[in-house]
């Protein structure tokens, strides 16, 4: 199986690398559209800043490609994010592919929302075996507005998106590949859709 | 609801766990690596890895340790221990590091907080504070607790805050060590004052202690050595213990 990451400049894709090979992946890292396309699946991972991350995309037309890939395609926390249709961090028009709006956590807690958390209202193929309530791995400090695309809830301040699909594109806004054994089994979900 | 975290932490120097660690279930328990993995697997919610070489030859090997934690743990880990540059950090960091802790070099040249903040984002930095009680004040210490500054603890939590550390992981020189429990007070102060996740640390006897400290210290996480490595607690009694008495925990 070819899975392709996605290479840009948010930062930290080697522990996405290290997850997907102690499943038996050995991915490649690349921006060349042309080997996005051919990938059986593509992972979106991303800790860093939307703006500069949707600058990076554009500059090299990588927006226009991600957003019309076939096979699947789950981004991962901010990659989760620029997928959706518009960001408050530093007003940053996403990909939309999720019609979907990221905002600021109010502070009415913590900031980020740092650490383990639960999922519910769980519905999608990839999280087929987690159980409700299950509790994942975060650290955000915005989130994903909730929509019929939801497919995991989780509430911090307020209830977020903790996961979305739309067709072949899913998001995660937790951090499967630090989620243990339950982030091991969604990512192995993933691959097999 | 988002858990409190319980933190085993592992002192390494020239690539081997230092505290005497006598665990049947593991073929070598100095072993960073294979301990880790232990604890990932047995309940931990994350590990931090400090590392006390005294040799800058020693501390080459900690980076390539670092990336086969990475490859073996699938937990968040936090790495340390004379960290003083954007360099270095980038290099633990892509080795797979989650976050890096700093100390003392961030009493020395707080920008460097700051710099490690816009350069990898706040949610890697984690800030150390060593603090004492001294002259009816807690003071910020530096250089594993030996160095006293003219620092006041909640001022300067409050300042690294601003500065763009995204956790603080506050040490009482007065309880580490003692087994009779966390800084309850100091740690419930620095909670309050400031917005962003403070990990407890030094103290760490009994249950009870961890139950005080995310209940009456306000703690976000709780950061342990030798009660987990010697067996005193088993981490997987302790979250239930604390569920029983309705802490969230994962």
């Amino acid at each position: 199986m070819k899975v392709a990451i996605v290479k840009y400049n948010a930062g930290n894709i080697q522990s996405v690398m290290f997850a997907l090979q102690r499943l038996g992946i050995q991915p490649i890292v690349t921006n060349d559209p042309e080997l996005l396309r051919q990938a059986d699946k593509v992972i979106f991972p991303g800790v860093g800043e939307a703006s500069s991350a949707m600058k990076y995309l554009k500059e090299r037309n990588l927006h226009q490609v991600l957003v019309q890939l076939k096979q699947p395609f789950l981004g991962i926390c901010l990659g989760m994010q620029l997928m959706c249709s518009h960001s408050e961090e530093n007003d940053t028009e996403c990909l939309n592919i999720f019609p979907l709006a990221v905002k600021k956590f109010p502070p009415k807690e913590k900031v980020p929302h740092t650490g383990w958390n639960t999922v519910y209202n769980l519905g999608s193929p990839i999280l087929k075996g987690i159980k409700e309530n299950e509790y994942l791995y975060f650290v955000h400090s915005y989130y994903a507005e909730l929509g019929i695309e939801t497919i995991g809830t989780t509430d911090y301040i307020l209830p977020f998106s903790a996961a979305l699909q739309k067709d072949n594109y899913f998001g995660v806004q937790f951090h499967p590949e630090k989620s243990g054994v339950a982030g091991a089994k969604i990512l192995e979900n993933f691959l097999k859709f | 609801m988002l858990a409190k975290r319980i933190i085993p932490c592992l002192d390494v120097k020239d690539g081997r766990t230092v505290k005497g660690v006598n665990f049947l279930e593991l073929r070598d328990a100095g072993d960073p690596v294979e301990l880790g993995a232990f604890y990932a697997q047995n309940g931990a919610d994350e590990l931090c890895f400090l590392d006390i070489s005294a040799t800058l030859e020693q501390r080459k090997t900690f980076a390539s340790l670092v990336k086969e934690i990475a490859q073996h743990v699938n937990i968040p880990f936090t790495v340390g221990g004379g960290i003083n540059g954007i360099e270095q950090v980038g290099v633990l960091l892509e080795s797979g590091a989650d976050k890096i802790t700093v100390n003392s070099a961030s009493v020395k040249n707080p920008q460097l907080v700051n710099d490690l903040a816009r350069q990898f984002g706040s949610q890697c930095v984690v800030v150390a504070i060593d603090t004492k009680w001294v002259n009816n004040q807690w003071h910020v210490f530096i250089h594993g607790g030996t160095q006293p500054t003219p620092l006041l603890t909640t001022d300067w939590a409050k300042q690294v805050q601003e500065l763009g550390a995204g956790e603080i992981l506050l040490t009482s020189m007065n309880h580490d060590g003692t087994k009779n429990g966390f800084a309850l007070e100091i740690t419930r102060q620095i909670s309050l004052s400031v917005s962003i996740p403070v990990i407890a640390s030094g103290g760490a006897g009994t249950m009870v202690h961890f139950k005080d400290v995310f209940t009456q210290g306000m703690a976000d996480a709780a950061l342990a050595a030798s009660i987990f490595h010697f067996k005193e607690i088993e981490i997987n009694d302790l979250k239930n213990y604390l569920r029983q008495n309705k802490i969230p925990m994962r």
